[in-house]
């Protein structure tokens, strides 16, 4: 049954695996963001030799089971440590998704703002940097910040690598002191006060974006 | 390399028996998180404010607590309390339960999205508040919710190797005995990825065989002609709420 | 009290007796005695006693009365968002009063007997009685995607009036040949023409055969060659039927063929109410002349 004792001994090692998710979740969304958008520009190229070889990249990525991934990489990589690569993936998976939310993005940008680029000669690089990508990513933030909640969620996914991040040492804490009971209810209440508050502002957000 | 071919195909059977039980996993789990997704759907638009807020407190409740939490929670920490589940059961009701509560904002855009004008249609007709739901607004929002539901039926897919951290000899388990025998790490890992899109590709086309079939039935579109589109329209969203907006 | 599924007690249009009728309106009577004196509220079909209408601060109809006699065929003018549509659907109870009560045919529709001051707000049971003598078309048609031109006809009358499938779709199918869309029963409305598609929208409302028909500026969203087909079908019904209209509309042309009294209307109010030839030819307030010289 649940114990008062055990959870509040147990809150420090829980607490102490959330830095670790915090950090893959930052590291890891700004692997997917930046990732994401070169993929989004790349799938615009006016070569099919470049959009075609993407696209099945990112579809493939995107169906295949980021736990897969994991090992696959995990035990095909040696060398490197468990946290970085758990990073890469979850950021590179992820990327797959923001990738199609810029995509959106830069499709909902009207016709005319290219037309009155070219109007302009302005060279192709500075049409993206300065006219169609600020309009872009201004609409699509709430659904990229929706990505960075979601990968945050799938964050226990790297302790199948060894990575000490929260429900790894939740985990290691229920069994050393078969503590299951107050180990995963703490991860879970951390999971849903963490995220919550955030979802609710991307809510916000998008609500203010759409008036 | 060959070997690892000879010992795959002799151990096609199991193999096979992997991807059977990933897939009940899988369709039972659709099911339960279909039914609590429209439940939790309607309720989110009851006119009883308790109503509302309960669907509001458990969908938040069970997106914001991790699936892999979920799982693990079920598995480890429920017997704890007195209640044993099957493996199979904790991934069933894990699953069920966290997709159907991203299922319910799905069901409740697909509703809000039928335009006003449709009921008032309805009413004006004095079809009474079930019919109006029944046969007028359904098969509407309907159309709307398989492209989201087909991107969660996905996610739930890639979520099923979670099977074989609670013991389960899904298709995961049954690949990673495949790599212990072979030694062959890269093959074995590269033919689960392989067929995980291939199962993810099936349920696509199946899907989209369905919304061909239900926006037919709406004068939209050409029929089965569309199936094989590539499965990338629509997501957007992980929540798989951004229903796409109907029509061709 | 009528029942919701014997399609016995339909008669077809203005389908009552003589008999029920009064029984109808007397019971009403009864319980409207506080409502102001006006000229015949025996004879009146429809019945607006000090209608108010606000959402949130804005006051859509102010105090409105006004009636409709058995029968009668009224159109509504006036200049946009003066509230005119509010009144059609305030009738077809797609919105609420604010104050004040509508009777139909003599019994509160608005309001159902109930409560210490005789009148509570209808509810959902209560209205869904009284609200199938009331037929509705509309502005942007809103057909049911889902359903075929026939199915659209027909679903009312076997889901709502009770009749058989057979039954609905004979009927269905003769409403859509008064239409002239006798060929299209097994068409999706998204292959229609919009002009098609309001006209599939009347045989639709007319299948419950409503004693009174609501016209919401049904041409406004059709291509202008459009336009006639539609107002010429509705042209036959009124000439032929004894439905009592409403319309609000845009074409004064119609107004005036088909109407028996033209009500000006602006800010919530009445401006000035007559037979379409004395308000066309001879408006008493410089209001009307303005609005009707913008529009003619």
């Amino acid at each position: 049954m649940w114990d008062w004792n055990t959870a509040r001994e147990g809150l420090p090692v829980v607490l102490h695996g959330f830095g670790i998710t915090l950090l893959a979740t930052v590291l890891g969304s700004v692997v997917a963001m930046v990732l994401g958008l070169l993929i989004a520009v790349l799938r615009r190229a006016p070569t099919r030799w470049v959009t075609v070889p993407v696209r099945i990249v990112v579809e493939f990525v995107r169906s295949t089971p980021v736990m897969i991934q994991l090992f696959a990489v995990w035990v095909l990589v040696p060398g490197l440590d468990p946290l970085t690569i758990g990073i890469a993936v979850l950021g590179i998976h992820y990327a797959m998704y923001t990738s199609e939310v810029y995509r959106a993005g830069i499709d909902a940008v009207p016709q005319g703002q290219w037309e009155a680029a070219v109007a302009l000669s302005l060279p192709r690089g500075r049409v993206w940097r300065a006219v169609i990508l600020p309009q872009a990513v201004r609409k699509v933030v709430p659904a990229l910040g929706n990505y960075v909640i979601s990968m945050f969620k799938e964050t226990p996914f790297l302790s199948v690598i060894t990575v000490q991040e929260m429900v790894h040492e939740a985990n290691e804490y229920g069994s050393v002191h078969f503590a299951y009971l107050e180990a995963f209810t703490l991860a879970a209440a951390i999971f849903l006060v963490a995220s919550y508050p955030t979802s609710m502002l991307m809510r916000r957000l998008e609500k203010r974006l759409a008036q | 390399m060959s070997e690892f071919l000879t010992q795959f195909s002799r151990s096609l059977p199991s193999v096979w028996q992997g991807v059977s039980v990933t897939l009940q996993a899988t369709v039972l789990s659709a099911l339960l998180a279909l039914v609590l997704a429209f439940v939790l759907g309607f309720m989110s638009r009851s006119d009883q404010l308790l109503v509302r807020g309960l669907s509001r407190v458990v969908v938040e409740f069970l997106r914001g607590t991790s699936l892999y939490v979920q799982l693990f929670w079920l598995f480890f920490a429920l017997p704890i309390l007195g209640f044993k589940l099957e493996p199979l059961a904790c991934a069933v009701v894990a699953f069920g339960l966290n997709y159907g509560a991203y299922g319910s904002e799905v069901v409740r855009g697909a509703l809000n999205a039928v335009p006003q004008a449709q009921w008032e249609a309805a009413v004006a007709l004095n079809l009474s508040p079930w019919q109006r739901m029944r046969r007028v607004i359904l098969p509407q929002a309907w159309v709307q919710m398989i492209p989201p539901f087909n991107n969660l039926l996905i996610q739930l897919l890639k979520s099923t190797p979670l099977l074989s951290l609670i013991t389960i000899s899904d298709l995961t388990f049954q690949m990673d005995q495949l790599r212990s025998t072979t030694g062959n790490t890269a093959a074995a890992y590269v033919t689960l990825l392989v067929i995980y899109f291939v199962l993810a590709y099936a349920l696509t086309l199946l899907m989209n065989a369905l919304e061909a079939v239900a926006k037919a039935r709406l004068g939209q579109g050409s029929g089965l002609r569309h199936v094989l589109k590539p499965p990338s329209a629509g997501i957007t969203d992980p929540d798989g709420r951004a229903a796409r907006a109907g029509g061709v | 009290m009528l029942s919701d599924t014997d399609p016995k007690e339909e008669t077809g249009p203005g389908g009552h007796t003589e008999a029920v009728d009064d029984a109808l309106t007397n019971k009403g009577d009864a319980l409207r005695n506080d409502s102001p004196a006006n000229d015949s509220p025996v004879a009146d079909m429809v019945r607006f006693d000090q209608v108010v209408k606000r959402f949130g601060d804005h006051t859509v109809l102010d105090q409105l009365d006004f009636g409709l006699r058995r029968g009668e065929r009224v159109t509504l003018i006036g200049p946009s968002g003066s509230g005119k549509t509010t009144i059609l659907r305030l009738l077809m109870t797609l919105e609420r009063v604010t104050e004040g009560t509508i009777h139909v045919d003599g019994e509160p529709f608005s309001h159902m007997p109930g409560g210490r001051d005789g009148l509570v707000p209808a509810n959902e049971k209560y209205l869904r009685e009284r609200r199938r003598r009331i037929g509705m078309v509309f502005q942007q048609f809103n057909l049911f995607p889902n359903m075929k031109v026939l199915e659209n006809v027909t679903e009312a009358p076997v889901h709502v009036l009770g009749l058989s499938r057979d039954e609905a779709a004979e009927r269905g199918r003769e409403l859509l040949d008064l239409v002239g869309l006798a060929d299209k029963c097994d068409a999706h409305p998204t292959q229609l023409s919009g002009g098609q598609q309001q006209r599939v929208a009347i045989a639709r409302a007319l299948a419950m055969r409503p004693d009174i028909l609501l016209l919401d500026e049904v041409t406004s969203a059709l291509d202008p060659e459009l336009v006639a087909g539609v107002l010429d079908v509705l042209r036959d019904i009124a000439l032929s039927t004894d439905i009592t209209m409403l319309c609000v509309t845009h074409e004064m042309g119609f107004a005036r063929d088909v109407s028996d009294r033209v009500m000006m209307f602006d800010h919530g109010h009445v401006l000035e109410a007559g037979p379409p030839d004395q308000l066309f030819e001879a408006p008493e307030h410089t209001r009307t002349r303005e609005f009707l010289s913008a529009v003619l």
